[in-house]
C-alpha cells in the first residue's frame, strides 16, 4: 500500500458531533495553517439542529491558492461514532484515518489502502484532566496537537494561537497548551514517519484576512451608515445582524449614557422586518435587514411596495437550499429569480453578487448608496457558503474621504427655492429618478402622500391609463440608470482565441477559476465573465455574443441566472449552456470542468 | 360617493397657539360614502391636532389598506403620509419612529386591517410600546371589499346580507391592555365631545396609545341587527368616565361635577382628569380595566372612555436605549468608524 504524499495540497475532514465544542479546535487548526502562510479554506457542513447530530469541518489546504471545495478527502479525523463507517469509506485510496483508539476498531474497518492512526484521545484526556466539563473540549485540542506532529506543523504557531484566542480568559491557556502537547507527544512516540501529508511554511497569503462573509456584511452595513435594522432570526443570515450589533456596541455606543446610535429591532416576522426598513428609509435613515429564502418569500409584497413607491431598502439575502424550508444549513444560489423579479406585477429589483468577504463588505456599504440614489430596494445576494464559512479574502478597506451618497433629497432651502413646481415623481433630470423629501422638513412645502397605488407625478392617486403607463416607463428609465451605477462584470479574455465562454457569479467563483486552469491543462481555453450585479450591462450581452457557446455556472437546479440572461438580453437562448450543481454542498472545480469537457466532447471536440 | 368636508369647520376660527388655522390641518376631499363614520373620526383628529397646536408638518400619518386607511389623504395635508399595504402599518410606523423619534406618529387602520391580516403587527407594535397614536376605525366589517364580517364583529351581529356572524369577536382594547399598551381608549365616531379630548390625551402620551373608534359603515353595516351601527352604539354604550384633558402649563379648569375625579399626569406633565360616576374603577390598574370591559360586555354594553393608562410606561426608544438625537440626523462622523479602526479589525482576522 502506498499512502498519499503531499505537501500543502490536501483535504482534511473533521467528523464531529454538533454541540461537542469541536468548532473552536477546528478553527484553531485552520487558523494555524493560515498563519503558516498557506492558503486554506474551511467549510462547515452542519445540521439544522443544536446538539447531537453529525457535523463536518472540511479543510482544504492548497498552496496554489485554490479555495473552492475540492470534493476528495485525504484524511479523516473521525470523532463521531454515528458517521464513522461512512467517513471511513469516503476516504481516498491511500488516505489516512485518524480515530480515537480508546475503543478498539471493529473488524469492519479492514481497508488495506488506508493508513490507520489511532490515538487514545479519551484515555489521554481523562488521565490528564479532572474537570469533566473541560474534558470534552480538551479532547478536541489533543487531536489538534497530534495533527501538528503528523502534518509536521510549526508547534509554536499553535501555541501562540491558543494564547491569542484565550487572551481574555487566561486561565484556559495552560490546560489547552497541555492538551496540545499531549497529542503532539503521543503522535511523536507512536506514529513517527507514518503520515506523508505535510504543511510547510510558505508566504502565500500576503495581507489576506480570514473571516466569514456575514461578519463582513454586518461591518459593511455599519460603515455604510445603517442606523435602523429590522430582522427576524433565520439561518444562515442571523450572524449578519449579530455582527452589526457587535460592532455597533463597539463603535456606536455613548460611553456615558449607554445610548446606541442604532436601533436594532427584532421583529415578529420578515414582513415586519422589511416594513421597519421601509418605514425608516422613508423617514431618512439608512436601514437594512438580512434574511434567507423563506423570509424573502414573506417580504415579497413589501418589495413591490418599495419598488413602486420608490423607497430605498437594503436587503441581505444569505441564500440557503430551497424550495420551502429545504435544507436550512446547506448552500444554494437558488433565489435569483425570486429576488430579481420579487413581487407581483412588473417589478425588477437590483441585485449584487459578492464572492468573498471583502465584496460582502464593499457591496453592502455600496448598497446603501445605490438604494438611496436609485430610490429602490437593493438586494445583496450572499449565500450560506460565503456567509457562514471562513474565507481568505483581501483585507477590508475604507476610503475615509468617501461621503455617503444620500441621493436626491430636497432640504428646506431647496424646497423654498423650488416654489410650487416640485412633484415627487417628476423626472426633471431624465434619469427616471425624482426628488424626495423627508417628513418634517418644511412647514408648508414638500409633503406628499406615499402610496403603493397608482400615482401621477405629484403622487396623487390615479387610474388614468396614460399616467399609469408613463410612470411604469419612467421606472424603466430608472432601470437604465441603474446599469450605469451597479458594479461592472469582471471579464477575463485570454490572448489565445476562444470560442467558448463561461459566466459565473458569487460563491461559484473559486471553483470556476480553478476549473479554467484545469481546462487549460487539457488544452481547452475558455474566456470568463463574472456577473456582479443585476441589471446586466451591455458588457454582458457583448460577451455572450462574442462566443459561440457560453457556459453558465450556477448552484441551482433550474439555471435561474441563465433564464434571467435570456430574458433580459438580446442573445440566442441556445448559445447558453447550463453547468449546474445543487446538492447543497458548495460547487467544486471538478464538477465544472468535467461538465464542460463532456459538453465539448459531445459537440465534436470544438471549444 | 359624495364629497364630504368635516362639518364643524369654521373659516373664521382664530389661529391656535402655534399660529395655525384649522384649515392648515385639513386634507384632501374625502371620497368615502356620505355618512361614513370614518369621516367624523377624521374631523375629530383634525380638531385634536389643531387644539394641541401641533405643527402639521411634525406629524407623520401612516395607514394600511381599507376605507379607513384612506383617511390620511383626507386630513393633515401638510404632513407626510404613507398608505402602505394591508395590515402592515405598525411595522412602517416602527421603522419611521426608529428613524426620527421627534415626530408625532399617527397610525390609522381598520378592524380588518388590524384584527385579521395585521393582528401580528398590531400585537407586536403594542408589545414594544411604540410611541404612536394608533387609531383603529372599527365598523365590524371590511368596507372596501364590500361588507364581509371582520374579526371585531360581535357574535350574533347581523350585517347587510342578513346572515348573522357566528364567530367570536376580538376585543382589541382588551388585548392592547394585556399586551402592555400604555394608553387604551374606546370611543364612537359620532361622539366628538368624547373623541377629541381622548385623541388629545393619546397624542400627549409617550408610548403606544391605542384607540378603538366605533365607526359605522353606513353602506354595509348600519343595519338594525349590527352592533356597530349608529343606533345600536348610541343605545348601548356606557361611558366609564367623562374627562377633560389639560395640556401642560394650562390652568386647570373644569366644568364637570359628576362623581369623583381622578387625575393622571402624563410624561409631558399634561393632565387627564377623569370624572366618574363610580370611583371604584381605577384606569391605572390593568386588572380592573379588563374586568370593567368584561362586566359591561356581559350586560350587552359597550364601555367607552379612557379605559387604561400607564403614565410611567417606557416607549421602544427607552427600552432599547437609542440615542436622543434622531437617527436620521446622524452623519458619517457619527456613524462610520473609519479606516484605521477597520485596519485593526483586519489585524484581528489574521
Ligand atoms: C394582501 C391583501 N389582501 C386583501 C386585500 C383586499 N382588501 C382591501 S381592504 C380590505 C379590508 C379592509 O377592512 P378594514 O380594515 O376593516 O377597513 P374598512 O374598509 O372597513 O374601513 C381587504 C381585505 C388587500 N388589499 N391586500
Ligand atoms: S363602504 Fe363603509 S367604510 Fe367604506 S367608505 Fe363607505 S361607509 Fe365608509
Ligand atoms: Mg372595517
Amino acid at each position: 500500500m502506498k499512502n498519499i504524499e503531499s505537501t500543502n495540497d490536501f483535504v482534511i475532514r473533521f467528523a464531529n458531533v454538533n454541540g461537542s465544542g469541536s468548532a473552536s479546535a477546528n478553527n484553531l487548526f485552520a487558523k494555524a495553517v493560515f498563519r503558516m502562510g498557506v492558503p486554506v479554506s474551511p467549510k462547515n457542513i452542519f445540521p439544522s439542529n443544536i446538539q447531537g447530530l453529525p457535523t463536518w469541518y472540511e479543510v482544504r489546504i492548497n498552496e496554489q491558492g485554490y479555495l473552492g471545495r475540492h470534493g476528495d478527502v485525504d484524511m479523516v479525523v473521525a470523532m463521531n461514532g454515528q458517521t464513522m463507517k461512512k467517513d471511513y469509506e469516503g476516504l481516498l485510496s491511500g488516505g489516512y484515518f485518524f480515530y480515537d483508539s480508546s475503543r478498539k476498531l471493529s473488524e469492519e474497518y479492514g481497508r488495506d489502502d488506508v493508513a490507520l492512526i489511532g490515538i487514545p484521545l479519551t484515555k489521554l484526556c481523562n488521565d490528564a484532566f479532572e474537570n469533566p466539563k473541560m474534558r470534552g473540549l480538551l479532547k478536541n485540542i489533543i487531536y489538534v496537537g497530534a495533527l501538528a506532529f503528523l502534518l509536521d506543523m510549526e508547534f509554536e504557531v499553535l501555541t501562540s494561537s491558543v494564547e491569542k484566542q484565550y487572551r481574555k480568559k487566561s486561565k484556559l491557556i495552560p490546560p489547552n497548551l497541555k492538551a496540545l502537547e499531549l497529542g503532539y507527544a503521543y503522535a511523536g512516540e507512536n506514529y513517527r514517519g507514518v503520515c506523508k501529508l505535510a504543511i510547510s511554511r510558505r508566504d502565500k497569503v500576503g495581507d489576506a484576512v480570514i473571516m466569514d462573509g456575514n461578519a463582513a456584511t454586518g461591518l459593511g452595513a455599519l460603515y455604510g451608515g445603517a442606523t435602523v435594522v429590522g430582522w427576524y432570526p433565520i439561518t444562515p443570515s442571523t450572524s449578519v445582524i449579530e455582527s452589526f450589533g457587535r460592532y455597533a456596541e463597539r463603535f456606536r455606543k455613548d460611553t456615558e449614557t449607554g445610548e446606541l446610535k442604532a436601533a436594532i429591532v427584532q421583529a415578529e416576522d420578515e414582513l415586519a422586518a422589511l416594513g421597519i426598513v421601509i418605514g425608516a428609509s422613508w423617514n431618512g435613515a439608512r436601514a437594512f435587514t438580512a434574511t434567507s429564502g423563506p423570509g424573502v418569500s414573506l417580504m415579497s409584497e413589501f418589495l413591490g411596495l418599495a419598488y413602486f413607491a420608490e423607497i430605498p431598502a437594503v436587503l441581505v439575502n444569505v441564500q440557503r437550499t430551497g424550495p420551502s424550508t429545504g435544507m436550512p444549513t446547506r448552500t444554494q444560489q437558488g433565489d435569483i429569480l425570486a429576488c430579481g423579479y420579487a413581487s407581483h406585477g412588473d417589478t425588477k429589483q437590483v441585485l449584487l453578487f459578492p464572492c468573498n468577504p471583502k465584496e460582502c463588505f464593499d457591496m453592502t456599504a455600496d448598497a446603501f448608496d445605490l438604494a438611496e440614489r436609485l430610490q429602490t430596494p437593493v438586494i445583496v445576494m450572499s449565500d450560506l457558503d460565503l456567509g457562514m464559512n471562513d474565507h481568505m479574502s483581501p483585507p477590508l478597506d475604507w476610503d475615509d474621504s468617501r461621503a455617503y451618497d444620500r441621493g436626491k433629497v430636497l432640504d428646506k432651502d431647496q424646497l423654498e427655492e423650488l416654489g410650487d413646481s416640485w412633484g415627487r415623481y417628476l423626472d426633471v433630470d431624465g434619469d427616471g429618478i425624482g426628488y424626495r423629501t423627508y417628513p418634517g422638513t418644511h412647514p408648508t412645502k414638500g409633503s406628499y402622500f406615499t402610496r403603493g397605488t397608482s400615482h401621477d407625478e405629484y403622487s396623487k392617486y390615479t387610474e388614468e391609463s396614460d399616467a399609469y403607463e408613463h410612470n411604469m416607463q419612467r421606472l424603466l428609465q430608472k432601470w437604465e440608470t441603474a446599469k450605469e451605477l451597479v458594479p461592472v462584470p469582471e471579464v477575463m479574455v485570454g490572448n489565445a482565441p476562444a470560442t467558448a465562454g463561461m459566466i459565473y457569479y458569487g460563491t461559484s467563483t473559486d471553483a470556476a477559476l480553478e476549473a479554467v486552469d484545469q481546462l487549460r491543462e487539457q488544452g481547452i481555453t475558455i474566456n470568463t465573465l463574472r456577473i456582479k450585479a443585476f441589471p446586466f450591462q451591455q458588457d454582458v450581452e457583448n460577451f455572450i455574443r462574442q462566443h459561440d457557446l457560453v457556459y453558465v455556472v450556477e448552484q441551482n437546479r433550474d439555471g435561474q441566472m441563465k433564464t434571467l440572461l435570456i430574458n433580459e438580453l438580446d442573445v440566442q437562448p441556445d448559445q447558453l449552456v447550463s453547468v449546474l450543481h445543487y446538492d447543497g454542498m458548495p460547487i467544486t472545480a471538478r464538477i465544472i470542468s468535467s461538465a464542460i469537457t463532456a459538453s465539448i466532447a459531445h459537440k465534436g471536440g470544438k471549444a | 360617493m359624495t364629497f364630504f368636508r368635516p362639518s364643524f369647520r369654521h373659516p373664521d376660527l382664530p389661529p391656535n397657539d402655534a399660529g395655525y388655522y384649522l384649515k392648515d390641518y385639513e386634507g384632501g376631499i374625502s371620497t368615502l360614502c356620505a355618512g361614513c363614520g370614518h369621516d367624523s373620526t377624521n374631523a375629530a383628529i383634525i380638531q385634536a391636532c389643531f387644539e394641541l397646536s401641533i405643527p402639521p408638518h411634525k406629524i407623520a400619518k401612516i395607514s394600511g389598506i381599507g376605507c379607513s386607511s384612506k383617511s390620511p389623504a383626507y386630513l393633515l395635508g401638510k404632513a407626510h403620509g404613507f398608505n402602505s399595504v394591508h395590515g402592515r402599518m405598525p411595522s412602517i410606523v416602527t421603522g419611521a419612529n426608529m428613524a426620527n423619534r421627534d415626530l408625532l406618529y399617527l397610525g390609522i387602520s381598520g378592524d380588518g386591517d388590524t384584527a385579521s391580516i395585521g393582528m401580528g403587527q398590531f400585537a407586536h407594535a403594542v408589545r414594544r410600546n411604540l410611541n404612536m397614536v394608533y387609531v383603529m376605525m372599527n365598523n365590524g366589517c371590511y368596507g372596501l371589499t364590500k361588507g364581509q364580517y371582520s374579526a371585531t364583529a360581535d357574535k350574533g351581529s347581523v350585517g347587510k346580507k342578513g346572515e348573522p356572524n357566528m364567530l367570536e369577536s376580538i376585543d382589541l382594547c382588551e388585548i392592547a391592555i394585556q399586551l402592555g399598551a400604555g394608553f387604551v381608549g374606546r370611543s364612537f365616531s359620532g361622539d366628538k365631545r368624547q373623541l377629541v379630548p381622548m385623541l388629545k390625551a393619546a397624542m400627549s402620551h409617550t408610548g403606544m396609545a391605542f384607540i378603538d373608534v366605533i365607526s359605522p359603515c353606513v353602506t354595509f353595516n348600519n343595519t338594525p341587527g349590527s352592533t356597530k351601527s349608529y343606533h345600536w352604539v348610541r343605545e348601548h354604550s356606557e361611558a366609564t368616565n367623562t374627562f377633560d384633558y389639560v395640556p401642560f402649563k394650562q390652568e386647570i379648569t373644569t366644568d364637570y361635577e359628576d362623581g369623583t375625579t381622578e387625575s393622571v399626569v402624563l410624561h409631558d406633565n399634561s393632565v387627564i382628569q377623569l370624572h366618574k360616576k363610580d370611583s371604584s374603577i381605577h384606569v391605572t390598574d390593568r386588572r380592573q380595566a379588563v374586568d370593567a370591559l368584561e362586566e359591561h360586555k356581559e350586560k350587552g354594553l359597550i364601555l367607552t372612555g379612557v379605559l387604561y393608562i400607564d403614565p410611567d410606561s417606557e416607549d421602544t426608544h427607552r427600552i432599547i436605549n437609542t440615542s436622543r438625537q434622531p437617527l436620521n440626523t446622524l452623519g458619517k462622523k457619527d456613524l462610520c468608524p473609519g479606516n484605521e479602526a477597520l485596519q485593526s479589525i483586519n489585524e484581528s482576522m489574521r
